[in-house]
């Protein structure tokens, strides 16, 4: 799964390690997968019935099936993200895309003509994914074609959209009542969460469409440098455009899973600063936001990362007060882990302290 | 050129903007009648939308003027629009700040004008309190304190798991609001009254469904016998409720809930038994506010701090009176 996922990492600088132990110290996922280890490790002395799950009315239920699920939005804009950052580019609007998909889908159920029925569902859910398919090509148009610089020209829809997002909900909280919209967060299949199968599923798709084609390279190409790899026959101005509307897509399904999980639209807060925590979620993965190289799985782990984090908070009991704190203070460690530098300056200071001759020799 | 253009097209809007607002205070040029600038925050949820309903409502009932103008949740909109009525040289001018610190500026201006300012809702916070006539809105302690008194009241029942102990799980607001400050505040200070009942968990919900469903769950999976939820609004409650009903509980029965606001949506989940308990959160400020305009402008005292009304809801009132509420 890994290797269809993920590239083999860049070794690290004069440190060669031929061995397994060498391959895994150096792999970039080793400190986020630690991490989200030593947060459960925590969650699990603070509450020794954290791990348990249950079987709840045919499916499985318990943190860690909360924690997939929950993590379902933030992993389908996150990897829409890796692929807009590919390209050295960045998606601001995919939080103002998500609550624009959200209005669009929960005004199209409430107005149907049988509100709870599957087709109505279907349809609103369609529609959109059509507009966020609109959205993501005016995204690309103004990056692409215009050539603006990506923060500015998705700042434009991030402001905007939420003022659409209001005007097509008229403001109001809007609620649709359909079970089959509901399923779409809080429905199960074999007992796993389908939020969560979706997210995946989507993750698998991309992961072909990227890597057992020539797509990823050709992204990573345009990412590295678009002039060079336009003048070396790679259509970089359409594959520019055609990420910023992958990206516009997958916040559209984020969007409807959000709204989904609370049966309720709100386009003030609807995926408010997911944007965040998607860009987040795929430099934690180990995707440089200089472009030209990303990780699928790093992305994956980056969300469930986030997700544990969201959860650890209120399970340990830290104040309101301090939540923010504490996740800015467990991102930091896992970037400071993560970096080749850092982990360096403090090898060679602890080294300095064991043995200060052999520095000096 | 262009540029140029541009400026010059630029600037015959904004005199354009500039007649039309002339035109309308000569059109009101028969003195008796109220003019009122009420500048409002936004339009960001059912309760603010309600507000500006009734504060329209009972402008036009009391033959007011109303001269209305939406900041969409900017400062500077707002002062914008305060300074504009200062030049329409309306009679009085009412406004619920969007951010409590910056207005001394604009409001001594008001001041100079001869303006009286009342402020609705929200609070500023300035050492001059001589800027503004008198501040309507909530008490947000008050409100924490009926939910506390509520549960003290019925304490026997909240008793779900019969263990003699009360756990209470808290849905805070956005941390740092005022709101959730007074309401955590107000609760404390009721239910001290009975050591049994105990908070034994709060976390923010940052006053959104999901919030609430998303801090609920993990509340469900980590604190043992839970026997009470209080939200600080009905919409973290609304969303407490679906990860209460995830887990195989029911709402209401296996966990009491009690919110507060009042808003349409919490008020049919408290009909239909999921909610046990709603504070109401009054948004419709519009008759006092012109009562209290009219005060005012007679030159009567009116007291630095009018609270609104406000009541309280059981399930059995609910269904009384949801099919007349307004929002």
């Amino acid at each position: 799964m890994t290797d269809t996922l993920d590239r083999a990492p860049a070794p690290e600088r004069g440190a060669a390690r031929p061995g397994l132990a060498g391959r895994l110290l150096g792999h970039q996922l080793l400190w986020p997968v630690l991490a989200i280890i030593v947060m459960l490790v925590i969650d699990v002395i603070a509450n020794p019935s954290f791990l348990d799950v249950r079987i709840q009315d045919g499916h499985l239920y318990g943190n860690v099936i909360d924690i997939a699920r929950n993590s379902a939005p933030v992993m389908l804009v996150a990897l829409g993200m890796t692929l807009v950052i590919a390209t050295r580019g960045i998606d601001l609007s995919v939080g103002a895309v998500a609550a624009i998909a959200a209005a669009v889908a929960c005004t199209r159920i409430v107005e149907s003509a049988d509100e709870g029925a599957a087709s109505a569902t279907i349809l609103a859910s369609t529609t959109a994914l059509a507009v966020c398919v609109l959205l993501g090509v005016w995204n690309g148009f103004l990056v692409s074609v215009l050539g603006i610089q990506p923060i500015i020209a998705t700042l434009v829809l991030m402001v905007a959209g939420r003022g659409l997002a209001m005007l097509i909900t008229d403001g109001q909280i809007t609620t649709p009542t359909n079970d089959t919209f509901s399923n779409l967060a809080s429905g199960f299949v074999l007992g796993l969460p389908i939020a969560f199968l979706i997210a995946l599923g989507m993750v698998a798709l991309t992961a072909v469409l990227t890597r057992r084609t020539a797509l990823g390279m050709l992204i990573e190409a345009v990412g590295i440098n678009p002039d060079a790899s336009r003048l070396a026959g790679v259509r970089a101005r359409t594959i520019t455009w055609t990420v910023y509307v992958f990206g516009a897509v997958c916040a559209g399904l984020a969007g409807l899973i959000i709204a989904a999980n609370t049966n309720s639209v709100n386009a003030n807060s609807l995926g408010l600063w997911i944007e965040l925590d998607a860009i987040l979620a795929v430099v934690i993965g180990g995707t440089a936001l200089t472009g030209g190289r990303f990780s699928l799985a790093g992305t994956v782990v980056g969300a469930l990362l986030i997700a544990t984090l969201v959860r650890t908070i209120p399970s340990i009991g830290i104040p309101s007060e301090a939540n923010y704190l504490f996740k800015a203070f467990v991102v930091i460690l896992v970037c400071l882990l993560q970096s080749p530098r850092a982990r360096a300056a403090l090898r060679v200071r602890g080294r300095r302290g064991a043995q200060p001759k052999a520095v000096a020799a | 050129m262009v540029k140029k253009t541009v400026t010059a097209a630029s600037m015959l809007l904004v005199s354009v903007a500039a007649l039309a607002g002339c035109s309308d205070s000569d059109a009101s040029g028969d003195d008796d009648k109220i003019v009122m600038g009420f500048a409002q925050v936004g339009a960001e949820s059912g309760w603010r939308t309600a507000n500006t309903e009734s504060i329209k409502e009972s402008a036009e009932e009391a033959g007011f003027e109303l001269k209305f103008s939406d900041a969409q949740g900017k400062q500077e909109n707002q002062i914008k629009a305060i300074r504009s009525f200062i030049q329409q040289k309306v009679d009085v001018i009412a406004f619920s700040p969007v951010v409590e610190t910056g207005w001394d500026a604009v409001l001594q201006e008001a001041k100079r004008a001869n303006i009286p300012v009342i402020l609705t809702d929200r609070a500023v916070d300035s050492e001059d309190t001589s800027l503004y006539e008198t501040f309507l809105g909530s008490d947000f302690v008050l409100e924490g304190e009926k939910a506390g008194e509520w549960l003290v009241e019925n304490a026997a029942d909240s008793d779900v798991d019969g263990d003699g102990d009360i756990n209470v799980v808290q849905l805070e607001g956005t941390t740092g609001a005022a709101p959730a400050i007074d309401r955590a505040e107000g609760f404390a200070s009721a239910i001290a009254a009975d050591p049994a009942i105990e908070v034994t968990a709060s976390q923010t919900g940052d006053f959104t469904r999901d919030g609430g469903k998303q801090v609920m769950e993990s509340f469900l999976n980590s604190e043992d016998g839970i026997d009470v939820v209080f939200a600080h609004n009905d919409d973290m409650g609304l969303g407490a409720i679906e990860a209460i009903e995830a887990a195989g509980l029911e709402p209401g029965v296996d966990v009491k809930i009690i919110t507060v606001d009042a808003v349409h949506d919490g008020m049919e989940a408290l009909a239909e038994g999921k909610i046990n308990f709603i504070v109401e959160c009054n948004p419709l400020l519009g008759p006092q506010l012109m009562e209290l305009a009219e005060q005012v402008l007679d030159d009567e005292e009116v007291p630095e701090r009018v609270v609104t009304e406000e009541t309280t809801f059981t399930q059995e009132q609910a269904i009384e009176v949801l099919p007349d509420r307004k929002y």
